[in-house]
């Protein structure tokens, strides 16, 4: 393989029923890093149906140059259109780096196409680097979280990986750059289509993503009860925050798991993280490790939650929320 | 009607601990089990054996001793057991991997083929689809339930971040299957005993249909640069003091982050 003749640094881009998913905007925002450190571009893959407006959008947030291939083929994610789609994008343009959002869609799609491709898929990144040979490094836990792992593609392009959304950051949009609008036919072997979408349904229930939130105030073990959890909420309400859980409340049915912090759960990023109450086993920490300023508050001094918190207070959580939320309404 | 399962023995990565003097793994007296996704996908066929008198062919590529999720295998209830396993297979990485279970699936039968969605030791969930595609089968990963209408169609739910989709597709196709999919049975004492007896078929590079430059560590594209035990990040500062006093510190701190 000629390594040379594969250039540029493109992101997939995911959207459902028309909308950019929020882990693509913030691939865009690595991508970005990362042709800057290889001096090349940044190109977004955008696939789907009536969807070539939706170009701008990623151009504000870090595209030099959108590939757009709008067909009715594309409209839902079903594994052998996208792959067609994304097969014969990278075979027209070579790319050197290829980033999927690590979600059902992501990991359908990216073995799929690693495989076709012949190429290597490393899942979950949490961290993507150049090396000063100028390949990519992606560092990624194994083990459940215990052991973490930097993996190469040193032979094989495009080197592919998935990252998990909330584990980088998008760019502000910026609308002043001008960037290029690729439109692309794909031509579909349409025989290969052989599963069928009957439905696609939308649970009720509110929705809330946690690796969205600025600020969470996150449950663990030592507040799992009902005098606790009404301690955090209200503290909640007055900063504006997110309530998020460890497993073992999750587990005990006192929040409900798409609120799990972990690497069973989420990866978080806020601006503030409190833990309360958790004792920070390593696969909590994994999914909250990276949040910009954690505040850890637990009864037990050796807890391994103060090993990754910016302050630490030992002392009885309620207490010292309760008293925090009349301070800040008073 | 024929059904083959992947399955994997892994260590039971929630018994890991980390040795916090050398940061290296403590993997001794970790205890090895199926793969949960993957007990998850032997409980959909034996319940279609149940239903449909489907016969059930488990396959796991491992060194010996994976034999032993093979007997376990064995006493749920499949009927044909294969351990894949040669010294050509080692240092494979997962599309290496997919390579030799294609090479072993295509000597074989099938009208479906279930994996786990992914393996609790590596968490890639890349297995699955790889395999697909090199055998040319339609995929549906993400599988939390399947109905067969007894001919050759399945009905799957396939679960996603904000619900579900239900996809039909014709066998023959691969499902990978999620944990919480099927509560797996327990191994009855009559196939526990049984098990023992029962033949586990080896095969090695000889007894597939694979190119041999996609095995093993030369069929990898990816390698390990480096392993090493999550960095702990420096504490900060850490308060052993009255409530009042810790409010007092927390208010300053988000006051000094513009929070409040």
């Amino acid at each position: 393989m000629e390594k040379s003749a594969y250039k540029g640094v493109f992101v997939f881009v995911e959207q459902r029923k028309g909308i950019i998913q929020n882990v693509s905007l913030e691939l865009m925002g690595k991508a970005r890093d990362l042709a800057d450190a290889l001096n090349d571009k940044v190109y977004a893959i955008l696939v789907g149906n009536k969807i070539t407006d939706k170009a701008q959008m990623l151009i504000a947030h870090g595209a030099d140059v959108v590939v757009c291939a709008d067909a009715p083929e594309l409209d839902d994610y079903l594994t052998e259109p996208y792959t067609q789609a994304i097969y014969h994008i990278v075979n027209e343009y070579k790319p050197s780096i290829l980033m999927l959002g690590a979600t059902t869609i992501g990991r359908d799609l990216g073995p799929r196409l690693s495989a076709r491709l012949g190429t290597g898929l490393t899942a979950d990144c949490t961290k993507l680097e150049i090396s000063e040979e100028k390949e990519l490094l992606m560092t990624r836990p194994a083990f459940g979280g215990n052991l973490m792992a930097t993996i190469v593609c040193k032979e094989h392009r495009p080197q592919m990986s998935t990252v998990r959304a909330g584990v980088m950051r998008k760019l502000p949009a910026d609308n002043s750059p001008k960037g290029e609008v690729i439109k692309i036919e794909i031509p579909f072997k349409k025989d290969k289509f052989r599963v069928k979408l009957l439905k696609s349904v939308k649970e009720k229930g509110a929705m809330v993503d946690i690796s969205e939130a600025k600020i969470l105030i996150s449950c663990g073990r030592g507040m799992a009860n009902d005098e606790g959890l009404k301690i955090i909420d209200d503290l909640a309400k007055t900063l504006k925050a997110q309530v998020s859980a460890s497993r073992a409340v999750v587990d005990a049915g006192l929040v409900p798991h798409d609120r799990q912090v972990g690497q069973t759960g989420k990866t978080v990023r806020p601006d503030l993280y409190f833990a309360v109450g958790i004792s920070g086993a390593i696969q909590h920490l994994a999914g909250m490790e990276e949040s910009d300023f954690i505040v850890a508050i637990n009864r037990d001094k050796t807890a391994p939650i103060f090993q990754v918190a910016d302050l630490g207070i030992v002392g009885d959580a309620k207490q010292i929320l309760k008293q925090l939320n009349e301070r800040l309404n008073g | 009607m024929n059904i083959v399962v992947c399955i994997k023995q892994v260590p039971d990565t929630t018994e890991i601990k980390i040795n916090p003097v050398t940061g290296t793994l403590i993997r001794d007296g970790v205890p090895s089990i199926i793969n949960p996704d993957d007990k998850a996908g032997l409980e959909l066929a034996l319940s279609l054996k149940d239903s449909f008198n489907a016969h059930v062919t488990v396959i796991t590529m491992g060194p010996p001793q994976a034999e032993d999720v093979l007997r376990e295998a064995y006493a749920m209830g499949v009927d044909r057991a294969i351990l894949l396993t040669d010294a050509k297979f080692a240092g494979a990485d997962t599309l290496a991997t997919s390579h030799a279970l294609a090479g072993a699936l295509r000597k074989l039968d099938f009208d479906l083929l279930v994996t786990g969605r992914q393996a609790i030791d590596g968490d890639t969930a890349q297995v699955g689809p790889q395999i697909a595609e090199h055998l040319d089968l339609p995929q549906v990963s993400y599988l939390e339930h399947l109905d067969f209408d007894g001919k050759k169609t399945f009905t799957i739910k396939r679960r996603i971040e904000d619900g579900y989709e239900m996809l039909q597709v014709d066998g023959p196709c691969v499902v990978t299957v999620l944990s919480g999919a099927y509560r797996p049975r327990y191994m009855s004492v009559s196939g526990i005993v049984e098990a023992y007896s029962k033949n586990v078929e080896i095969w090695g590079f000889a007894q597939i249909d694979v190119d041999e430059k996609d095995l093993g560590l030369n069929g990898s594209p990816t390698r390990v640069h480096k392993a090493f035990s999550r960095g702990v990040k420096s504490a900060g500062q850490l308060y052993e003091v009255d409530s009042t006093e810790a409010v007092g510190i927390i208010m300053s701190k988000l006051k000094e982050k513009f929070i409040i």
